[in-house]
């Protein structure tokens, strides 16, 4: 049949010759190879010492973003929830009461905020939903649980640690 | 005999022709052809005498005034204020001025309203959210302070965010013709303009609750459902139950098993024919209080559609096998233990 590509290419099989048939030739020709290799540049990392660097746009661990002052920037308003494909993502609204204005940027915030892991597939639809530049998928990998109920990521994993100036100098120092 | 008589006009909305009643306005004719080139609308609505004129959003072109005074009219009319003649030519969708004078109403009305749709407990039935989605530029151009209120608690179950309001009048005609003294209207004027009641005094009215159900946008809501959830991930469900004082035709929104709140029938111009009482909407919120009727038509681009499955009882969605739970349970006892 004619090809349809015309990449096809025709193998020919013929009987090897006397330099074939006694297999040295093609044994020094292999070890060439692998010694060769052996001064080539690894492409492994000895991974748990060293570790790849992220590409930039790399989707990992949800975390749900504080703005300048330390307000949580969520507002619940479930357009990540809507978004989502695989339906990861469930939160529940309350009212901010007064005084707890240093904690919450507007007047709705989530008290409950569910990721289930399990569910989840990374997509990055969240993060293009939320009007209010809350949710990032800017962690690293979600790592493994025992048990299923860990994999549902709440509100204390999720949310990032307020931004403190004098821990980071600390750090730093020391 | 003379009522027999009376010729039906013939009006041509954007190319496509209609006979209707003489006295019938612009927009209700296009309403009878139904489709894309309905008019939206803000503040005229059907059910309340007097409604409309206020928004400006359904203005349509007249390009040939009737079939006895061809001249075009000279400016573009409010659809809902207009009646139609005989021979009447309206353009809607097809004028490019149309468009753009919508387009610029929207921005007038987006003028004071603020931009927390993700606060708002309308966002997704919001019908400034809608029209400001179709018409809408996609920056404001206002650099001012915008006006800003107090939230009012109006009763214990509406709260308004004179913030929202558009200034439909749609609330204040509900207030004077739904209920007997009418303790509610618009005060000051222009930009200063407010709904209140008469110095912030407490509603109190069987039907006053329907001024929740004819807000256009989310001035006036219902306190009971304040941030319990959001529209799209509700379900609503028509339901009828026998009410000594109103029709008793609602519409429930499900979150799971439980009803959170309960609002008029709306149709698919947003309006409700039939007012509910304030027992129905605020104080009957078990199943076991309703007759349910079916799961409430949706349109279909409407966000509420989303996830939802139109039947009340949804096919489960993964088979019930007692063996496999067995065994699940059995081994998460091991892995418990392990550590």
């Amino acid at each position: 049949m004619q090809s349809l590509s015309n990449r096809k290419k025709v193998l020919e099989q013929k009987p090897m010759n006397f330099w074939e048939r006694i297999y040295l030739p093609a044994i020094v020709k292999g070890l060439g190879i692998t010694i060769r290799h052996y001064f080539k540049k690894k492409p492994t990392v000895k991974y748990p010492e060293q570790e790849r660097p992220y590409s930039k746009n790399f989707r990992g661990q949800h975390s749900l973003k504080r703005d300048e002052l330390g307000r949580e920037r969520c507002t619940a308003c479930g357009l990540c929830a809507l978004s989502c494909p695989a339906e990861a993502i469930t939160m529940t609204a309350a009212e901010r009461k007064k005084g707890e204005e240093h904690l919450y940027r507007e007047e709705k915030y989530a008290a409950v905020y569910e990721i289930n892991m399990l569910r989840c597939i990374f997509c990055g639809l969240c993060e293009e939903a939320c009007p209010k530049e809350a949710i990032y998928l800017d962690g690293s990998h979600v790592t493994a649980e025992y048990l299923r109920k860990d994999f549902i990521y709440g509100k204390d994993k999720l949310v990032e640690p307020v931004f403190d100036i004098q821990k980071l100098n600390q750090k730093q120092s020391s | 005999m003379a009522v027999e008589q009376l010729e039906k006009f013939t009006v041509t909305i954007d190319g496509i022709p209609v006979q209707v009643e003489p006295g019938t306005s612009i927009l209700n004719a296009a309403r009878q052809i139904g489709g894309d080139i309905v008019p939206p609308a803000m503040c005229y609505y059907s059910t309340l005498e007097g409604s409309g004129g206020k928004c400006r959003t359904c203005l349509v072109k007249v390009s040939k005034g009737s079939e006895k005074d061809p001249r075009p009219m000279p400016k573009l009319v409010a659809s809902c204020r207009t009646n139609v003649m005989d021979g009447m030519e309206v353009q809607n969708i097809t004028s490019t001025e149309v468009l753009d004078a919508r387009k610029s109403i929207v921005e007038m009305l987006l003028i004071n309203h603020p931009l927390d749709c993700p606060v708002c407990d309308q966002a997704g039935e919001c019908k400034l959210q809608d029209l400001s989605y179709e018409h809408g530029v996609e920056q404001t151009r206002y650099e001012f302070e915008r006006r800003t209120f107090e939230r009012i608690d109006i009763g214990d179950k509406i709260q308004l965010h004179m913030n929202r309001c558009i200034l439909c009048y749609r609330c204040v005609y509900v207030a004077n013709q739904l209920t007997e003294g009418r303790q509610h209207g618009v005060m000051y004027r222009g930009d200063h303009a407010e709904i209140s009641t008469f110095i912030e005094k407490a509603v109190d009215n069987d039907f006053i609750g329907n001024v929740i159900d004819v807000c256009p946008v989310g001035a006036l809501t219902d306190k009971t459902f304040r941030f319990k959830s959001r529209v799209w991930f509700t379900k609503p469900v028509d339901a009828h139950r026998d009410c000594p004082t109103c029709s008793g035709q609602v519409t429930l929104w499900y979150k799971g098993e439980e009803v959170l709140r309960v609002t008029g029938r709306k149709d698919e111009y947003n309006e409700v024919h039939d007012f509910i009482c304030n027992t129905c909407r605020f104080d009957k919120k078990r199943t076991s209080d309703w007759v349910l009727d079916e799961p409430t038509k949706l349109d279909k681009e409407s966000v509420i559609t989303a996830n939802h499955y139109n039947t009340f009882q949804p096919i489960p969605v993964i088979k019930n096998n007692p063996e496999l739970q067995e065994a699940n349970e059995e081994q998460l006892a091991r892995t418990e233990r392990l550590k």
